[in-house]
């Protein structure tokens, strides 16, 4: 009980910080029209390659002797790279679409 | 001062995601939306790679390092987006679940190349830990949706008591990863059996889910990710990680819940409810009553000319035969003849909610002229003739009468209400849900064989020489 409420304490910001974003997220997505489901689906795919950022980080953090990690850090980013490029990319194709017509 | 700087970059970044996605729900900016996350997204990237720095001074910037992520980014865009661009929009739904998978990977890759650097700090092991695990199941189960969704595995992989199997690995991979992460192990061994095992249970979540029901677990796998990035974010104490992760992992959350929704299917059903197994037994009902009719184009044309209103329900089978372009110029026909006609979409038309639109509208169907299910329903009743082209289940009674039927509960197109049924299909081969379909035997249904598009152009020439 006491581990809990110490853990609490140290990390009250990140706390907050997480509880504020998982509400974000909800309200940001509150009324979807059906048609956008899979736009915004892929939207929320091409976000979440900012874990690239990670493997960027990784690479830099890296000893450049390191062969095997710059290697795997390497497969890493472009992995990271495809999912952020390829996301937006892709969402955009389908985003094209929504011109009204005149 | 850098330190600053990138914290800023990262603070524009986590803004702009948030603003982006606000942005995507809706139609009139949900293009500027997406185009501002991904410049909020370059400057996070190229803030990272110029402005990082390791709090304990292990960053380094030599050319080979430097070289490797430049090329590495380059071939990462090029692919990217060279598959974005090229895809057929019917690949849509394959290609968003293999760019999640990558996403996946990548988080996963992080956690696999950061744990020796962690070994002993119980604290950021567990984010370690937990990002490569939950990166895995994302990546192995998007590569099993990306292969259900292509046609690959078209027969479901029937597992006997899978729930239970599934459940009991789960648990496994969870003490496993517990004790990884707690006794403060440093064995690689170890660490790559659990990322096996890891990798093993995102293809047992997703090998026994209907294909129907793939667009729903994808949402749910992208969520995964969403929530593997932010472990990453936990790791580095990096704000933009944490805020593309969390925001994705919890609008994924919700977009999924509401994707089940659309389908008046439950989450619950879908992971855990036996799609494929109640089809077996649905499947021995099948001996259907009643004869089903062909009309002939001419019959089938003449019928079109000469009415006021004509619905037309796309589904699937018009996409792949790739009648768009056709059933435009159909439409257009018809309305030169003073007929009303209007197009029908059903919620989970094709293969992803929103699927048909985007295929229409890529033949520059009128926007307007889609119209989605609840405000279309009341209208069958004053419809003269419906044309249903590749669709199947998603105006099949049995959602409506039969409870033993896998797609029971789904909302319909009320299309039986309508003067005449004409279906297009290219055989009497059950549609996606494997299930037989009692509209065919009704009086009121006539059946036009054969491709979607090689149908609709004959009807075309039809209608022309009228």
């Amino acid at each position: 009980m006491e581990a809990i409420l110490d853990f609490i304490g140290t990390n009250k910001e990140i706390l907050y910080f997480v509880i504020l974003s998982i509400f974000v997220g909800i309200e940001v997505i509150g009324r979807v029209p059906t048609v956008l489901h899979t736009p915004l689906m892929s939207g929320a795919n091409a976000i979440h390659g900012v874990v690239v950022v990670g493997a960027i980080i990784v690479m830099l953090d890296v000893s450049p002797t390191d062969y095997i990690s710059l290697a795997l850090g390497f497969v890493a980013v472009v992995l990271g790279t495809l999912n952020v490029v390829g996301g937006f990319v892709v969402t955009d194709r389908m985003l094209e679409m929504f011109k009204k017509k005149k | 001062m850098i330190q600053n700087i990138l914290e800023f970059a990262y603070l524009i970044a986590s803004v702009t995601f948030i603003i982006g996605l606000k942005m995507m729900s809706n139609p009139k900016s949900a293009r500027q939306g997406n185009l501002i996350a991904a410049a909020g997204m370059s400057l996070a990237i190229a803030g990272t790679i110029f402005l990082y720095e390791n709090g304990e001074g292990l960053t380094s910037r030599e050319p080979i390092k430097m070289g490797l992520i430049f090329v590495a980014i380059l071939i990462g865009t090029i692919i990217g987006w060279l598959t974005a661009k090229r895809v057929q929009m019917t690949k849509m739904p394959e290609l968003v679940s293999m760019f999640n998978g990558m996403g996946g990977a990548c988080a996963a890759m992080i956690g696999l190349m950061e744990f020796h650097h962690n070994v002993g700090n119980t604290g950021p092991q567990m984010a370690v830990i937990l990002g490569m695990i939950i990166g895995s199941v994302s990546f192995s189960g998007s590569v099993v949706a990306f292969l259900k969704l292509n046609g690959t595995m078209q027969k479901p992989i029937r597992i006997p008591s899978y729930n239970i199997l599934n459940s009991v690995i789960l648990v496994g991979v969870l003490i496993f990863s517990g004790y990884v992460i707690f006794s403060g192990t440093s064995s690689s061994l170890l660490l790559y059996l659990l990322f096996a095992a890891a990798l093993f249970y995102g293809i047992m979540f997703v090998i026994p889910i209907g294909g129907a029901d793939m667009p729903v677990v994808i949402s749910l796998l992208n969520s995964f990710t969403g929530l593997a990035a932010a472990f990453g974010g936990f790791l580095y104490d990096n704000k933009v990680m944490l805020t593309g992760g969390i925001l994705v992992g919890s609008a994924g959350t919700l977009l999924t819940i509401v994707m089940c929704k659309a389908m008046n299917r439950s989450l619950w059903s879908v992971i855990f409810g036996a799609f494929g197994e109640s089809a077996a037994v649905a499947g021995s009902s099948s001996t259907m009553k009643g004869s089903i009719k062909d009309i002939s184009i001419n019959d089938a044309a003449v019928l079109m000319n000469y009415s006021k209103k004509v619905i037309i329900v796309p589904g699937y089978g018009l996409a792949v035969a790739q009648a768009q372009h056709v059933i435009h110029e159909l439409e257009n026909l018809l309305e030169e003849r003073g007929v009303e006609v209007k197009y029908a979409i059903h919620p989970v038309a094709g293969r992803m909610p929103g699927h048909m639109n985007v295929l229409l509208a890529e033949s520059n169907v009128d926007y307007g002229k889609l119209v989605e299910m609840e405000e279309i329903n009341p209208e069958f009743n004053s419809t003269d003739v419906v044309l249903v082209v590749g669709a199947n289940d998603v105006v099949n009674p049995a959602a409506k009468t039969d409870p033993s039927s896998p797609i029971y509960g789904m909302p319909i197109l009320d299309v039986e209400n309508a003067t005449n049924i004409l279906i297009n299909k290219r055989s009497m081969n059950a549609g996606y849900a494997g299930i037989e379909n009692e509209l065919f035997y009704n009086p009121k249904t006539s059946m036009l064989f054969g491709d979607a598009k090689s149908v609709l152009t004959k009807l075309v020439t039809e209608l022309k020489s009228m």
